[in-house]
């Protein structure tokens, strides 16, 4: 498979040098080489952090992708798979952990509650899905997704890698990129990027408001 | 339930002691008895000192909203056996306030934070009185019915936009902020500091007298998780240490907390079911056994014979494939990294391999009804378990056994580390594995039976060190103990139909109150159910062992190195969908 992809055949190798010289483009031989290492974060949610170790084990076998180096600090790895439901109390802390990942850095939304709030949605005490907070390259569906369906959405995390151009890619650039603001915890989660809009909503003439924040209850 | 006309003796004997501040509780499908306040606490010293009911298995509390009235519900055991003893306290919906129960019972610790976290009920002399599952400031008490989450639609499913027209729409489109949030009025978050800590490191005793310390070292404060690959999930420990000693220790918890309580009041009585998987999520079908029993409890309706050894099966086959997970996992936390896991995970994928042809899903079984099972289980999957039970586990798990027992490095480590005595576990209200590691020989399969459990043989496993070892070899040995139920199970079940009755959409439940009871992986498992005849329940409360679990965990872990933190924590087996729920 290797060869065919690396190979790019605008250059000609004369044929006995075939075996010994191989043409490739920059982009490709590099993100070939970052996507068979994809180290993940070893952090877990909830129930499917277990599914998530059961991919790793030895039936799903987590290591013939390349990926089964996980490391408990976010400094040393790649991916990130948000395994569980993501509540408010625990936010600050994920925002934390993406800030403090070296890029390339990706995320991995693991079942329906990391994506979307899933079963737990109404809660008062869950985040609707991660990407309201942290950007999201693969979401996986499931609750819990099979070991299949984890190892599934990681290949497809793969081929996105894959398709990277240096150039073309945020981490490359040279502007800096901005970490994510700590959320924080008042009466409610509070994304620092809101806070213009949460003091105008909360400094409205009341019956405005409570037209407006109880819609749920007169519908 | 039958028990409203003859009072029961125990009763009647608190009726004469205390007959001006105690009363029956006489509302139609209730029982227990209603406590005024103020004599709580000789109601309760009566109780403990002169009765036996050593045991407080679980405090919560239930609103009453529209009334004006908030109650809080203990349920008390004797830790020789038996069926509790249930006792009320009506309180005012303005400023609730009742004696703390922990200087009597220290397992009440954390349950009493939990109700003053989600209910603002506050109780007096209580050691440390914070909020619990969720942060400091939070704006209100999250339980209380006239409480509403942001994304509140009605009080009760199946909400009107969904069913019966079916229109999705999103809810949060409706709020301001697009988001799962609400702010109280005139809110300006410039002026929030954000600090919710500070009352947590506020009530770790720090001692200022240098004469006291062991080492001439300053203290130090260290904080292990919540993202931490040895704390099971995210559990946070907030620790004193002086040089590697812990003097003092908070378990921090929360960071899970999906509010199943609440979603549980919302739902239908069936659509808990699925619920109740995501609790203990390494025993699925423990928490539906639990479910089921209590709900069928206040029904009044009995499964049928097949379903109830089905349901025996399912939950022993539960019980191996949670222990040899727990058991692996310790061994992680010695610092043998993943491969004894590994070897623990070969045997739980066989039997989640069961639970996905029985129930269709590895994990999230859903697979209890109200008077039955879902499914019938074929004879292949019999078959399959014959082989797992006479022929497979057996052997692997007496390997896995050799491997860590003959193990100098965990004995070592593992022997007189974190020591619980008999007396200390009782008081603090241990459950499971944990207290019978302790030399006290209670198992609700034995204590309180359910389901068929009378009719099969088994031991109930004790060890007296009540060290970390120990609490190893007690779950190697009930792994053998379930083995040996399955053989029996295997052997007797019958044919037959799985479902009592035609099976229901939606459950009628009579109005009235259950707690049920199982003995879980972790220990006794519990939900308290209320019902006013509605299609849905009025309180949804689960009784969570490894939460009242971690209760104990500063006292093991006081005088211990940090290093044994981890393992003490490893041998403690916490699930953290359960302890926050």
């Amino acid at each position: 498979m290797a060869e065919i992809d690396l190979n790019n055949p605008e250059i000609d190798v004369p044929a006995e040098l075939k075996q010994q010289i191989a043409v490739t483009t920059l982009d490709r031989i590099y993100n070939w080489s970052r996507s068979n290492s994809l180290w993940p974060m070893m952090f877990g949610l909830a129930c499917c952090a277990i599914e998530m170790i059961c991919t790793a084990a030895s039936r799903y076998d987590l290591s013939r992708f390349g990926m089964e180096v996980m490391r408990p600090s976010p400094r040393q790895a790649d991916v990130m798979i948000v395994s569980g439901t993501v509540t408010k109390k625990m936010v600050p802390q994920i925002v934390r952990l993406y800030n403090q990942m070296s890029e390339p850095k990706y995320v991995i939304a693991m079942g329906a509650c990391a994506s979307g709030g899933g079963p737990f949605k109404e809660g008062y005490n869950v985040v609707p899905g991660v990407d309201k907070f942290i950007p999201v390259d693969v979401y996986v569906a499931g609750c819990p997704p099979t070991p299949q369906a984890l190892l599934h959405g990681l290949i497809i995390l793969q081929k996105k890698i894959e398709g990277e151009h240096i150039p073309d890619t945020r981490w490359y650039k040279k502007c800096v990129v901005e970490a994510i603001p700590i959320p924080i915890l008042g009466p409610d989660i509070i994304d620092p990027r809101h806070f213009e809009l949460i003091k105008e909503e909360t400094h409205k003439p009341l019956p405005v408001v409570e037209e407006v924040v109880e819609g749920g209850e007169t519908a | 339930m039958s028990d409203q006309i003859v009072i029961h003796p125990l009763y009647a004997k608190l009726l004469e002691k205390f007959p001006e501040s105690v009363v029956m509780d006489e509302r139609q499908g209730f029982s227990g008895i209603v406590v005024q306040a103020i004599t709580l606490l000789e109601v309760v010293k009566e109780l403990r000192d002169n009765l036996g009911y050593d045991y407080l298995s679980s405090v919560t509390a239930v609103d009453d909203f529209p009334e004006e009235r908030l109650e809080v519900i203990y349920h008390l055991f004797k830790s020789i056996g038996g069926a509790p003893v249930e006792i009320k306290v009506f309180l005012e919906r303005e400023e609730p306030v009742v004696p703390s129960l922990t200087p009597m019972y220290p397992g009440a610790e954390l349950q009493e934070r939990e109700v003053w976290d989600l209910y603002g009920i506050r109780f007096d002399d209580h050691p440390d009185l914070r909020r619990i599952l969720l942060w400091e400031g939070f704006e209100g008490f999250p339980l209380r019915k006239d409480w509403k989450e942001p994304l509140y639609e009605e009080d009760t499913k199946p909400f009107k936009s969904r069913w019966p027209e079916g229109k999705g729409e999103r809810k949060e489109l409706l709020n301001p902020y697009k988001d799962n949030v609400q702010y109280p009025r005139e809110f300006d978050p410039n002026t929030l500091s954000g600090d919710v800590d500070q009352a947590m490191y506020k009530s770790l005793e720090y001692s200022d007298d240098p004469n006291s310390r062991v080492l001439q070292t300053d203290q130090m404060v260290v904080n292990i998780g919540p993202q931490h690959p040895s704390t099971h999930g995210v559990f946070r420990m907030t620790v004193v240490m002086e040089g590697e000693t812990i003097v003092n220790l908070k378990p921090v918890v929360g960071y899970l907390h999906r509010n199943h309580e609440k979603i549980g009041e919302r739902n239908t009585w069936l659509q808990n079911m699925p619920y109740t998987d995501r609790l203990d999520y390494l025993a699925p079908m423990s928490n539906n056994f639990g479910y089921a029993i209590t709900v069928e409890k206040l029904m009044g309706i009995v499964p049928t014979e097949r379903a109830e050894y089905i349901r025996v099966m399912m939950a022993e086959l539960t019980r191996i494939a949670s222990h040899t997970m727990t058991t692996g996992f310790l061994l992680n936390d010695l610092g043998a990294y993943f491969t004894p896991a590994l070897y623990a995970l070969e045997e739980r994928e066989l039997i989640l391999d069961i639970f996905e042809e029985v129930a269709g899903s590895r994990m999230m079984v859903n697979y209890f009804r109200f008077g039955g099972v879902v499914r019938d289980v074929s004879p292949e999957v019999l078959k399959k378990i014959r082989h797992l039970v006479y022929n497979r586990l057996p052997r692997k798990i007496d390997e896995l056994d050799k491997y860590i027992s003959a193990n100098e490095i965990v004995r070592i480590r593992c022997e007189g580390v974190g020591v619980l005595t008999a007396d200390d576990a009782i008081a603090f209200s241990t459950t499971g594995p944990n207290l019978r590691a302790s030399g006290v020989p209670y198992d609700v399969r034995r204590a309180d039976p359910y389901s068929i459990y009378e009719s099969l043989d088994f031991d109930v496993c004790t060890r007296d060190h009540g060290d970390v070892f120990d609490r190893y070899r007690v779950r190697i040995d009930e792994i053998h103990q379930s083995i040996r139920i399955l053989k029996q199970v295997l052997d007797r079940i019958p044919e037959g139909p799985i479902m009592a009755g035609k099976p229901q959409y939606v459950a009628k439940v009579p109005a009235g109150e259950a707690y049920g009871r199982v003995e879980g992986p972790r220990g006794e498992l519990g939900f308290y159910v209320v019902s006013d005849g509605k299609p849905n329940p009025k309180r949804y409360h689960v009784r969570a062992p490894s939460f009242i679990n971690l209760t104990s965990l500063a006292q093991m872990c006081k005088g211990a190195k940090v290093a044994d933190a981890v393992t003490i924590l490893g041998a403690v087996d916490i699930v953290l969908g359960e302890v926050d729920r």
